[in-house]
């Protein structure tokens, strides 16, 4: 390939869309690093902290769009402190300063700062895609902002951010001359907004394909809406609440007749199930359904609304849908290929709740089924090792039983061998999370199978180090692991310190391990961030004790060292 | 770790599983594989065992009189059978059909020896060996539909004492896996910081959507670890503007904190009846103007009383309240009025229905 001129192997390489395949050919030789760095435009950052923005943009100066991630996964439970960092305003920063013109900028588990979001509209003159995923730190004043200044915006997508919402207008801040919005999204807030703005928007929007709505917006504003965008694809509906008998709603009725191109259909955080007749005539083209956040529509409705639904691929439900619902899921959605079943009263134990034969009817239904959330309430083996079976094509399984340490509902034996099963069988698996009773030996078949696992999630399993250590030396793609309440100590944590390098990090919480065995670690490996996270409310600790349990270690490959923004509760060690 | 007896148990580690108690009979074929075999001993046999035949008969843990052969899968096919009746037959014949799947072939070959009235060809049982072992594993499989709901609950509420029993049950057997005091620890944990492992809004949707008030986060984190600010909708109030005539201040009421018309009706009493009494004469209230004060604000939702109450709804009409379900009123409500019923016919009123006056 030596021959060729740059612009050849530049061509080339634009066939690359892949992240991972651009990296991989930057490590065939300088010469391939060069052309390849000067070629990029899209860059992902799975872990903010590993490198600084002034690299990024030394490598990158012709970087276009940016993703990046900032707090670990269990921050979505509650575990990471507000105040632990991933902010992005340095990165908008060093970019400002920069001659990049950045166009898109993706963020998850990121603090994003109104001044941030100001900045970015102010700075970059062809931006046009912004997506923050389970953000907080803003206002509805920064989206304001975005509004007032992007003027080539395509795409708003605010995906369950915490939004200190001030109300109204910010939407009305889309000067009138914003013609390109392809995708707005502002389902996670929580407080008004102007319909009749919202309306104007819409109908100066030609090429709107995606829209997602909050709670606030009533029934009658859809129904304009649609009337302006009847090309939509993706909608995700307000609050779907109104008489049936009226005019709007009847008017509802004949407009979604006109959105023959609905595909994607999600929202009702508020939801009247007497209108839910009005979406059926859709309902067979939809290949996406979202009702994880539809409390109000109970199982017999549900039932009613996925019957017509033959065509779906990807099926966000809740619960309250039961065994007998997700029967007919199955013989209903032979299509699908990914379900996530949310737990509706997750601190209780629902009657509507499902169990193991619920996902066996799934999987003999939907054989084409590889990627699954499932909470339930009870499993078994050997529904385990029957949905390992007829589904060997899982590519992520996240089953959650809602008491973590439950064992086989009829064996009363730990579910070992279920997901021994599924391992064993589905060989392309990357993503897993246990739950149940388990001991060290399912760590054993997962280290034997799991040959192209990148992410473990396991809580309230094993019983010694073994289980972890299993893991570390079987799972040679293993990329993050993370680990709460198990039995695993220093002796797992250190006997392949080497192994973090190959990750992109580590979790453990309310494990074993001691403030001793990470201070080990961190002087082992100085190419690593070893945080202890110190929450305010336990036991002071004390950093001379080596000998007491940590709480909370969380460990990450980076380029550049300790991070500075670090708050006083973080040590990195 | 390859001294310890573990590991030749991982076949007979299956076996070891079944308490001795059950009536399960197990095929011990006796192979015992040490050392560089290992791997095979983990084997999962998932395909047609080669030498190993399972046959287990039925557990009478949960219904003694029960003995029929069937196979798990089996069972999960009869419970769906029976429930689901009421799906269309292509269905069911599509569940039967998936040829390519071995269960399902299964099914079709051993309906016959359930015991539960299946519907299927009658032959017999000599492709059971075809099965993976792992699906012979029986379990009370009778009016299974129902047993989920025992066991469930059973599992439920003798979690803990189960699982003390099983522990016993098991740990002289597993003995590659550590004594159970450190699982102890672990189990039935309370409310944990981070579990379930579901984000924070979803925690309280189910309350959010009927209208009772929202629980109070149950799962202990501590104030400094969730965000600044209230999660859910659900906990800010609804509160709408209420004016009364003849009352030059207004107050306003939080709507979610009622669920039905008539608590309304008596919050919106409580919270006039005291400016009323004020502004009645220039006695301060007291006991002598309860009974005219209690009068004049009862009857607010029929026609009885002096005053009626009425909504402004979201498209700027002004309604009568009480003629729309409540969590409709809910969603559509802008502001609340009590009128004098005197001046109901002076004001154009929308009706609820078809015939709608804009102002």
């Amino acid at each position: 390939m030596n021959y060729f001129p740059d612009e050849v192997l530049e061509h080339v390489f634009d066939f690359l869309t892949s992240h991972r395949d651009r990296n991989a050919v930057s490590l065939v030789c300088s010469l391939w690093y060069r052309v390849e760095r000067f070629s990029r435009q899209r860059v992902f950052i799975g872990n903010c902290y590993a490198i600084s923005p002034e690299k990024l943009i030394k490598r990158f100066p012709g970087l276009k769009s940016l993703t990046l991630k900032g707090k670990h996964h269990f921050a979505d439970f509650n575990l990471v402190p507000y105040d632990w960092g991933g902010y992005v305003q340095p990165w908008i920063e060093a970019l400002a300063k920069s001659r990049i013109g950045l166009e898109e900028l993706r963020l998850k588990r990121m603090v994003v700062s109104d001044e941030s979001l100001e900045l970015l509209s102010r700075s970059f003159a062809n931006f046009k895609a912004l997506v923050l995923v389970s953000c907080e730190g803003f206002t509805t004043d920064g989206l304001a902002a975005i509004a007032a200044n992007c003027r080539f915006l395509r795409e708003l997508d605010l995906q369950e951010n915490e939004i200190d919402d001030h109300s109204g207008h910010w939407l009305s801040c889309f000067p009138d001359s914003c013609t390109s919005l392809t995708s707005l999204n502002f389902a996670c807030l929580k407080g008004e907004i102007n319909s009749a703005s919202l309306e104007r928007l819409v109908a100066r929007s030609p090429n709107l394909r995606s829209l997602r709505l909050n709670r606030s917006v009533p029934l009658e504003t859809l129904q304009k809406i649609l009337v302006q965008a009847p090309l939509l694809v993706d909608l995700g509906t307000g609050s779907y609440v109104h008489d049936p008998d009226s005019e709007t709603y009847n008017k509802l009725k004949t407009t979604i007749l006109t959105c023959k191109s609905i595909r994607n259909l999600s929202g009702f955080l508020e939801v009247d199930p007497r209108c839910l007749p009005a979406i059926f005539p859709i309902c067979l083209n939809l290949t996406y359904l979202n009702l994880s956040y539809a409390a109000g529509i109970h199982g017999s409705e549900l039932i009613k609304l996925i019957r017509r639904c033959a065509k779906l691929q990807r099926l966000w439900i809740l619960d309250c849908i039961g065994d007998k619902g997700l029967e007919v899921v199955a013989s209903t959605c032979n299509e699908l290929q990914e379900l996530r079943v949310f737990p509706s009263d997750p601190l209780g134990i629902g009657h509507d709740a499902v169990t193991e034969y619920g996902l066996v009817a799934i999987s003999i239904g939907c054989p084409k089924l590889h990627s699954l959330l499932y909470f339930c309430q009870q499993m078994t083996n050997a529904a385990l090792i029957t949905v390992a079976r007829n589904c060997p094509n899982f590519i992520r399984f996240r089953l959650c039983i809602l008491d973590p340490t439950k064992p086989d509902a009829v064996t009363m034996q730990p579910l070992d061998d279920g997901f021994g099963a599924i391992v064993q069988s589905c060989k392309f698996l990357r993503r897993l999370s246990l739950t149940g009773l388990l001991t060290d030996q399912v760590f054993r078949y997962i280290g034997m199978y799991a040959e192209q696992l990148e992410m473990l999630s396991v809580a309230f399993a094993g019983n010694s180090d073994k289980g972890m250590l299993y893991v570390l030396n079987g799972c040679k793609k293993l990329r993050k692991l993370e680990i709460m309440d198990c039995p695993f100590g220093n002796g797992a944590l250190l006997s392949d310190a080497g192994k973090y390098e190959t990750m992109r990090s580590l979790w453990m919480s309310s494990c074993e391990i001691t403030l001793s065995g990470c201070k080990t670690l961190a002087k082992m490996m100085p190419r690593l961030n070893v945080e202890i996270i110190n929450e305010h409310d336990q036991m002071e600790i004390c950093p001379e004790d080596d000998g007491q349990r940590v709480g909370k270690l969380y460990l990450y490959r980076t380029l550049v060292g300790p991070r500075k923004d670090a708050p006083e509760f973080v040590w990195n060690l | 770790m390859e001294g310890s007896a573990g590991n030749h148990e991982v076949c007979p580690q299956f076996l070891d599983f079944v308490p001795k108690e059950r009536e399960w009979l197990v095929n011990r074929d006796g192979q015992r594989r040490h050392g560089p075999s290992e791997e095979k001993e983990l084997e999962l046999r998932l395909g047609p065992p080669g030498n190993q035949d399972w046959s287990m008969r039925d557990s009478a843990r949960k219904n003694p009189g029960d003995k029929s052969e069937s196979l798990l899968s089996l069972g999960y096919f009869s419970s769906m059978s029976s429930m689901t009746q009421n799906i269309s037959n292509g269905s069911q014949t599509q569940m039967f059909s998936a040829s390519k799947n071995p269960v399902g072939a299964v099914i079709s070959s051993s309906c016959s020896s359930s015991a539960y009235g299946y519907r299927g060809k009658t032959q017999h049982n000599q492709q059971q060996t075809k099965v993976p072992s792992f699906l012979q594993l029986n379990s009370p499989l009778q009016g299974l539909p129902v047993m989920t709901q025992e066991a469930s609950q059973r599992c439920c509420t003798e979690a803990v004492d189960i699982q003390s029993a099983e522990k016993k049950a098991f740990s002289p057997s597993s003995a590659t896996t550590a004594v159970p005091n450190s699982s102890q620890k672990r189990t039935a944990p309370g409310p944990v910081v981070g579990w379930p492992p579901v984000r924070s809004f979803r925690k309280n949707l189910a309350s959010s959507s009927s209208s009772k008030p929202a629980p109070v986060s149950q799962n202990g984190v501590p104030d400094k670890v969730t965000s600044r600010t209230p999660v859910e909708t659900c906990r800010k109030g609804l509160f709408v503007k209420i004016n009364m005539d003849g009352l030059p201040i207004g107050r306003k009421v939080d709507l979610k904190a009622y669920d039905s018309y008539e608590k309304l009706s008596s919050a919106v009493d409580e919270l006039f009846r005291g400016l009323i009494a004020a502004q009645k004469d220039s006695c301060p209230a007291g006991i002598q103007n309860k009974q005219e004060e209690e009068k004049a604000l009862t009857g607010l939702l029929d026609s009885s009383g002096e005053y009626t109450l009425v909504y402004e709804d979201n498209e700027g009409d002004r309604m009568l309240v009480g003629d729309v379900p409540w969590h409709m009123f809910i969603s559509t409500v802008k502001r609340l009025r009590v009128l004098k019923r005197s001046e109901l016919s002076a004001l154009s009123l929308g009706s609820s229905k078809q015939e709608k006056v804009r102002h």
